[in-house]
């Protein structure tokens, strides 16, 4: 698809851009279905009912909180280092955008299929770290600093689980490249590799404990990633009154809300491609072509959003240190050993 | 704690304490509190708390009044989330002062008050600590059950937060007669809604990993400084002024003293004072069953004296509200207005004990300490 556009504008720079903006096609809507879902959601578990006056059952409300986050008045306190708090929330967003580029949406359109897809996605990630770390020591607030430090030590401390179940379930593919990962998968639900990919029954049934432990392991970690109860601690609402994003407000507010959806349904999306198959339908061939792959994507995209939100008003928050313990003595360990079982399996079989 | 540590090229660096201000305006200090830390790091050095905020001339104000019954509606405003209790302690004191025996209706009516009360203000404790937590659901749970007591407040008095209800020697209305059915509806209702907030919030395991073991007062501290109600309980000591110096009508119920007992940690930890709250609100249901099934029949406002005159003298008047021992010392003149009126606040001498318990925990630990003391700001200040 990315040719096509190309070829639509020889000799531009227009086609680039268009290629650079289409994510934002998928994000802006996404952002509104999900603010409305997490609310609706939490509500539900609460017996509560949420918005219901805004449109049917208050489905325009998120556009009218969009609305009033445009007209809030641009806060920079004056004490604020004026240059790093503006840079601060774009960066953030930057992180979590670049990553749209390597998400392979269907097998017809991928921004880019790199072939370090992971590895990409894993290090263009890590630079919201820098925005946030940024925004809070440009604040020139104590409570954001504190939420900026734990925030970079919980973002790269997490990043490490993350990082080891992948290389596995890359050792096990032979390849890094999202796309790649799809196809192989595409066989089936049978396929994918939370139930041991696409290979002989033996080899199949001696990874599926591994993978499902390297499942649950991303999962945690990917939680822990984007800042989500319980692992929050870095905007903990009742410690640190809103973390490294109190002093925002306005529209540099709505770019860290909406970088944190964005970047919500980025480490949903790279373990649907890791290990549920990507677009690949659960059906094999049927249901399986053109708008079918963007719908199966999108929909087991949503089903672990959903997964989140669920646990975020379910679970209470951990502790700082409670959170490296979990990190450093249990998803590290547990990633190392499922990494050697892998390795011992692929060359074995 | 100042470290100084050499760099390669022979420049000292230094580490300092950071002093930083915990509110007056902070989501998690219940109010208007405002906790100076001594932080290194993410460690609590010291803890200052500074009070004051809403202070409102309460003592002060009650000697201006024309008369003894406009001092309740003040008190209603001390503890506001628990406004019955308050009350009830102010016509034990008012009562004893002008030596009037009150009607068995009237005080088994002001027991089912205070004891539904009494789950009310420990369901907005349990609540807000679930919140500083980090458990935001359960808070809803309690708020929704909460609403099911204030309606048979709204019920019974037409308030739903200050009441003016309990007066001295009798009360405000009658009951109506919805309100024994729609009671025993909530009995029922409320024991499933206990179930819940246990399987939520109280066994789970992140839940416990936050609080137990932190902010632990032992039971000699929590004397010396005469902390009372959940907070002292917490700690293993078996006080409560219902059973040990029994007031009302509290000694015709069966009723068990809730004790910390250090299920997951130790004993005073945070953990056993939020158990204490949820299983002192299962024998709050059972007196107030016990007291429904037995309500006499008579008048509720034959004792109320037409003019409150008391002879000269002073008197101290204290009952269990949910907080600990609420007291109030009234000195008379003679006159029809008090000549000073002191009240003891559980929620002030409980609150002093903050920096002695929360010394060299986390900030995040701090928050569920101040938490689980389940302070009111308005009985604090006064």
């Amino acid at each position: 698809m990315a040719e096509w556009i190309l070829s639509q504008f020889p000799d531009s720079i227009l086609g680039y851009v268009i290629i650079g903006a289409l994510p934002l096609l998928f994000i802006l809507p996404y952002a509104l279905v999900t603010i409305y879902l997490e609310m609706k959601m939490a509500a539900h578990m609460q017996d509560r009912v949420a918005y219901m006056r805004t449109g049917w059952h208050g489905t325009l409300q998120p556009f009218a909180d969009i609305l009033k986050l445009l007209q809030k008045e641009d806060i920079i306190p004056t004490a604020a280092d004026k240059f790093l708090f503006i840079l601060a929330p774009y960066l953030v967003f930057i992180g979590t955008y670049a990553t749209f580029a390597v998400l392979p949406f269907s097998s017809q359109y991928a921004g880019s299929e790199l072939y370090l897809g992971i590895y990409y996605v894993i290090a263009v990630s890590s630079i919201t770290v820098v925005g946030i770390l940024m925004s809070g020591w440009a604040s020139n607030n104590k409570w954001s600093l504190f939420g900026a430090l734990r925030a970079a030590a919980q973002i790269v401390s997490y990043e490490i689980p993350t990082a080891l179940a992948l290389i596995s379930v890359v050792m096990v593919a032979g390849t890094m490249n999202l796309q790649v990962l799809s196809q192989q998968q595409s066989g089936g639900i049978f396929d994918w590799y939370i139930f041991g990919g696409p290979f002989p029954i033996v080899k199949k049934l001696l990874l599926i404990p591994i993978m499902f432990v390297l499942f649950l392991i991303q999962l945690t970690a990917s939680m822990a990633e984007v800042n989500r109860t319980p692992f929050d601690i870095p905007e903990a609402e009742s410690e640190l009154v809103q973390g490294y994003n109190t002093e925002y407000s306005g529209m540099k507010f709505a770019i860290f809300y909406l970088a944190e959806y964005a970047n919500l349904f980025v480490v949903s999306a790279i373990t649907v491609v890791v290990f549920f198959g990507g677009w690949a339908s659960p059906f094999g061939n049927y249901l399986n072509s053109g708008g079918w792959e963007l719908f199966w994507f999108v929909l087991k995209g949503m089903f672990f959003v959903s997964i989140n939100i669920w646990l975020r008003w379910t679970l209470p928050r951990l502790r700082v240190d409670q959170l490296m313990y979990v990190s450093w003595k249990v998803l590290t360990p547990f990633a190392l050993v499922c990494m050697i079982l892998v390795g011992l399996i692929v060359v074995s079989f | 704690m100042e470290t100084v540590l050499k760099t390669s090229h022979g420049r000292t660096l230094r580490t300092e304490e950071m002093v930083i201000n915990m509110g007056p305006q902070h989501p998690s200090t219940h109010g208007v509190l405002r906790l100076e830390l001594v932080v290194d790091g993410e460690i609590v050095i010291d803890v200052i708390p500074h009070i004051g905020y809403l202070h409102r001339c309460f003592e002060k104000h009650s000697e201006h009044m024309t008369n003894y019954q406009q001092v309740i509606p003040y008190v209603d405003r001390m503890d506001y989330v628990a406004a019955m209790n308050n009350e009830f302690s102010f016509a034990i004191a008012g009562e004893k002062l002008l030596k009037i025996q009150v009607p068995e209706r009237v005080e088994y009516i002001r027991v089912i008050m205070a004891e539904l009360q009494r789950i009310a203000s420990h369901l907005i404790a349990i609540g807000t600590f679930g919140i500083d937590i980090g458990a935001f659901t359960p808070f809803l749970f309690c708020f929704r059950d909460r609403e099911k007591i204030l309606d048979l407040f709204e019920m019974t008095c037409g308030a739903r937060l200050l009441y003016n209800y309990i007066w001295i020697g009798g009360l405000s209305h009658d009951l109506p007669p919805e309100f024994i059915p729609k009671a025993k509806e909530f009995i029922v209702d409320f024991r499933k809604t206990i179930k819940e907030i246990n399987d939520l919030l109280s066994y789970n395991h992140i839940f416990i990993k936050r609080t137990a073991n932190i902010g632990v007062l032992p039971a000699d501290v929590a004397i010396n400084f005469g902390c009372t109600g959940p907070m002292l309980r917490g700690s293993g000591v078996n006080w409560d002024l219902r059973k040990n110096d029994t007031y009302s009508v509290y000694n015709k119920f069966d009723f068990e003293v809730c004790v910390g007992k250090g299920e997951f940690g130790t004993v005073g930890d945070c953990w056993d004072r939020y158990m204490v709250r949820v299983n002192e609100m299962e024998q709050s249901l059972r007196i107030i069953e016990q007291a429904i099934s037995t309500l006499p029949e008579g008048s509720i406002s034959s004792a109320i004296p037409k003019r409150v005159r008391p002879n000269p003298g002073e008197v101290y008047g204290r009952a269990e509200s949910p907080r600990g021992e609420l007291g109030f010392y009234i000195v008379s003149d003679g006159t029809g207005t008090p000549y000073r009126i002191k009240a003891r606040s559980p929620a002030f001498v409980n609150l002093s004990v903050i920096s002695e318990i929360s010394r060299g925990y986390m900030i995040a630990d701090l928050v569920a300490i101040t938490g689980s003391i389940d302070i009111v700001l308005g009985e604090v200040d006064r």
